[in-house]
């Protein structure tokens, strides 16, 4: 905002809605490290933390509807405030989504966390990490209102349906194997399509903040690289292609829980 | 569209006009002047045929000024100087073989203060089809003035009290009364100055109404210094600042997306 | 902020100490104003009182009863004087030596004669009979019937002597004397003598005056205004004659009589004393009056009602003919007729193109040598006969009505035509 309102608490009130969605985001972002950190630690404790934490994002979600509501209603907002408004509420409802997701990860985790280790395991706090790198770029922008930074984290996207499909091949692989990882590996499999979903609508508010800053819809056709949705893994033959194309795009194919947080997510 | 014809392409301003509607009225480079003091510096516009364009920007920013160009009302003006070229259907109004009674009557006006003659609300309908020799006789006026009212959405209140003096309704009927005798003499275009500046919100909801309607028969050139009511009555919106004109699009651009800091800054009352 | 109960400044002893100062300033200019309007009004009450008081004797006069009888050979021979005076004698038997009849000659207007006259070649049948007339007394006894003149003064100071004392205290004594209303005054022209003077040459010759001065200054007086106002350009000989006509408003109204003098008289050989030439001068009096007072009026008139007129097509004159003359009206009516009642009541010019003269005759035409009111008032005022006091005051009394009837109609116009926008 290069220029002050001429009335001032309408500012206040504007900025004040800026912050709880900020705020917001961060306990969104939170909620979905914790998650993920519940999946790898085997964190029972922390995984009810979250699905009790989620009860928060929505307290948060209420606010803001409330508060955009009440601010379209007085102030009759035009123009770039009307976009603030509109974006604030549609951001709102993306991150509680993102909550709701992340509680549910933490849901499957203590399942997960009944049953051994499954190999593929590794791969959602890689995912974890991703989502969490672009969410975090996301918000960074929306504090920013710097357009090319949610237009960086956005193309990002691809990166991780790419992660998610080969995971999904990865995954139907090992429950072809043997029937007994087919309860964890589901369990993988929703989480790592909740930790896609998160994704996306890390993207959409990506673009939400670009329609905020400039004022139109994002016009480049929406980065979808999520393949699983035709993924044929069949008993013999195409099994191995897939994983040996995971292996060459570089996942890991084993190793523990990952807690370092560097690496390739920036 | 012999407009387009003495009129150079580059000379346009706002985006092209879209979808089937002409263009009724054109502004070229128009600068007004009030003896030393620039009033409009260079107005570039088209008015479109069959919608409504909204003139809004802050008190003293030309608009009105630009309003009252359209039908020559700053003829009436001391020391008002127009240059430039206003045309209606192509036609030069500043023109030689346009006359300023002439064209008042093709171009109507609406003020800001509802200003009725005190007369008889018949006879204030007549007056300007009386004047222009529209009816040659009685039931000819009758037809007229009822019509004019009931377009103006005003017949019913006052279909029983024609002979009362138009100054006893209230302010919306006013108003609509005087929308009613300017469309009586069936203008072309119809320009109103703020018509609702001085109207509760009813009686400004009924004028809102009216100029939608108003819409399939005329053009329709409004200055509001309600945003709100800008955007819910016009197709176009343009916004005026300093005797410029900064900006012109659909209203829906204008109102979400303003291409301009100083619009942007206006409409969301940042302006310093 | 703090709960404790802490005065707001406006709650102070100071302050209300403030506000009674402004209360008891507010007191003190009430009662100068009122005072103000209390000593106008008790000058205009003892102005109004002194000349009531003076004046309204005038409209009553002493009339003495005669048996005349109309002798045939006496009315053939129009010796209506003697008539008059064998009668007056038969009223009077004490008086029988001739200086005392003589003085008894006196006591008569020396226009009853006249009146006889005037009532037999009315009705000729009436020759040969004996009448019952009352006619006029003489100003001395009328002055002296209204107590004016005092018997206790000694004759040699007195104007009226004892013998004529003594015959009125003997027709008073047999009811000959009696006070009607004055219509002399009303129905006759000036005249030498008071009870034969009346009001009503100057009141045609003030009306012939106004007549012309209204045909002439009122349609260009509201052509000039509405000219200047609605259609002049706004610029250097526009302002000058604004200037000039303001000036000219102002300009002292004996200017006006010197220039009617040398103009009209002078130079186009217009007669003396005349009503037209009278009407000229008022006319150009008023001009400015009228001018200012209409373009007032069309000033007030909102610009929303000529850009309304204007907005549907109305040409210029359209607007100015059809709306802003109408709404304008009566303001410039107030104006005209305030104008009017100034020139009713102007003297000055008057005087410089001789309408002071004396004339008896009721002017009959613009051209013909006529007086007006206020030098009527004028000339009556340096008449040095007690009765034309009276008269002075009556004459003023008429005058004001006239006034204030003008100023009435002035009123009730412009209520009536005033329009609410």
């Amino acid at each position: 905002m290069s220029n002050e309102h001429i009335v001032r608490s309408f500012a206040h009130e504007l900025e004040r809605l800026s912050n709880l969605i900020t705020q917001m985001g961060g306990v969104a972002e939170a909620q979905v490290d914790a998650a993920v950190k519940a999946v790898a630690r085997r964190d029972v404790a922390l995984a009810a933390q979250v699905m009790q934490a989620d009860l928060r994002i929505d307290a948060y979600e209420r606010d803001i509807d409330a508060e955009a509501v009440r601010l379209l209603a007085l102030r009759q907002p035009l123009a770039q405030d009307l976009r603030e408004i509109v974006s604030a509420l549609k951001i709102a409802s993306d991150l509680e989504r993102i909550g709701d997701y992340a509680s549910n990860i933490a849901k499957r985790s203590l399942a997960l966390a009944q049953v051994p280790v499954v190999r593929p395991a590794v791969a959602i706090p890689r995912m974890g990490r991703l989502v969490e790198s672009i969410m975090k770029d996301v918000l960074d922008a929306y504090i920013e209102r710097d357009v090319q930074r949610a237009i960086a984290a956005w193309e990002r996207d691809e990166e991780l349906d790419d992660l998610y499909t080969s995971l999904f091949r990865e995954v139907l692989t090992y429950m072809m194997e043997d029937p007994r990882n087919i309860t964890p590996c589901t369990h993988l499999l929703f989480m790592a399509k909740n930790l896609e979903r998160i994704g996306d609508h890390a993207t959409n508010i990506a673009e939400t903040i670009h329609y905020l800053v400039v004022g139109t819809t994002l016009r480049a056709a929406r980065p979808k690289n999520d393949g699983s949705s035709f993924a044929v893994v069949e008993p013999g033959g195409s099994v191995m292609d897939a994983v040996t194309e995971a292996v060459e795009r570089g996942l890991p194919r084993d190793g523990g829980p990952d807690n370092d947080g560097a690496g390739h997510a920036a | 569209m012999s407009v387009q014809t003495h009129i150079p392409a580059t000379a346009m301003a706002s985006r092209p006009a879209a979808g089937i509607h002409g263009t009724k009225m054109v502004a070229r480079d128009v600068k007004v002047f009030y003896g030393a003091k620039q009033a409009l510096k260079g107005i570039n516009l088209e008015i479109q045929e069959n919608r409504v364009m909204a003139l809004i920007g802050p008190s003293g920013c030309g608009k009105s000024t630009f309003l009252r160009c359209l039908n020559r009302m700053n003829d009436t003006i001391e020391n008002c100087r127009v240059e430039g070229l206003i045309a209606l259907d192509g036609e030069d109004v500043y023109g030689k073989n346009i006359d300023a009674v002439q064209l008042r009557a093709r171009v109507g006006m609406v003020f800001q203060k509802p200003n009725p003659f005190p007369k008889s609300i018949y006879d204030n309908i007549a007056y300007g089809p009386r004047i222009h020799g529209i009816a040659s006789h009685r039931d000819e006026m009758d037809e007229i003035v009822q019509t004019s009212l009931q377009r103006a959405g005003l017949w019913n209140e006052v279909k029983d009290r024609l002979r009362e003096p138009g100054t006893g309704l209230s302010g919306g009927q006013q108003q609509r009364l005087c929308i009613a005798r300017a469309i009586a003499v069936s203008p072309e275009v119809i320009l109103m100055d703020e018509p609702c500046s001085a109207l509760d919100p009813i009686a400004t909801a009924h004028i809102e109404e009216l100029i939608d309607e108003l819409r399939e028969n005329y053009t329709i050139v409004i200055v509001t210094h309600n945003m709100q009511q800008a955007a819910r009555v016009s197709q176009k919106t343009a916004f005026f600042h300093l005797g410029d004109m900064v900006e012109c699009d659909d209203t829906e651009e204008i109102f979400t997306n303003p291409r301009d800091e100083r619009t942007q800054g206006y409409i969301t009352g940042r302006y310093g | 902020m703090s709960v404790a109960v802490t005065k707001s400044r406006y709650q102070s002893e100071e302050f209300s100490a403030r506000l009674r100062r402004r209360y008891a300033a507010e007191r003190r200019f009430r009662i100068a104003g009122m005072l103000a309007v209390g000593i106008a009004s008790l000058m205009l009450v003892v102005l109004l009182g002194s000349i009531v008081s003076k004046g309204y004797t005038a409209f009553w006069q002493a009339q003495i009863r005669l048996e005349v009888t109309l002798d045939k050979q006496q009315v053939e021979e129009r010796n209506y004087t003697a008539i008059v005076r064998q009668a007056l004698y038969a009223q009077v038997p004490a008086a029988t030596d001739r200086a005392t009849r003589r003085s008894l000659n006196d006591l008569l207007s020396s226009g009853a004669p006249y009146e006889l006259e005037a009532m037999v070649n009315a009705n000729p049948s009436i020759v040969g009979t004996t009448q019952t007339v009352w006619v006029r007394a003489d100003d001395e006894i009328d002055q002296f019937m209204k107590g004016f003149i005092r018997r206790d003064v000694p004759e040699s100071e007195r104007r009226l002597s004892d013998v004529k004392i003594t015959a009125i205290d003997a027709l008073v004594a047999n009811g000959s004397i009696r006070s009607t209303f004055n219509t002399t005054l009303f129905t006759a022209g000036d005249s030498r003598e008071p009870e034969q003077a009346g009001i009503l040459g100057a009141v045609v010759g003030s009306a012939l005056t106004l007549v012309v001065t209204m045909l002439l200054s009122v349609p260009i007086g509201i052509a000039a205004a509405v000219y200047l106002e609605e259609f002049a350009p706004k610029n250097r000989w526009t302002d000058l004659i604004e200037v000039n006509i303001n000036n000219l408003a102002a300009v002292p109204s004996i200017i006006f009589g010197l220039l009617g003098l040398a103009v009209f008289l002078g130079f186009f050989g217009l007669p003396r004393s005349a009503p037209l030439v009278g009407g000229l001068v008022m006319a150009l009096m008023t001009l400015p009056v009228i001018i200012i007072a209409s373009r007032v009026a069309l000033k007030a008139v909102p610009p929303s009602i000529r850009e309304a007129a204007l907005g549907v097509g109305a040409s210029p004159l359209q607007t100015v003919t059809h709306h802003v003359l109408p709404l304008a009206l009566p303001g410039i009516l107030t104006g005209t007729i305030i104008g009017m009642a100034r020139a009713l009541g102007e003297t000055a010019p008057l005087l410089m193109i001789g309408m002071v003269a004396f004339i008896v005759d009721i002017p009959g035409g613009l051209t013909d040598s006529a007086t007006a009111m206020p030098v009527q008032i004028y000339m009556w005022a340096d008449s040095p006969e007690r009765a034309f006091t009276e008269r002075t005051s009556a004459a003023i009394l008429i005058l004001l009505a006239f006034l204030i009837l003008m100023n009435g109609l002035a009123v009730f116009l412009r209520k009536k035509f005033e329009r609410r926008w």
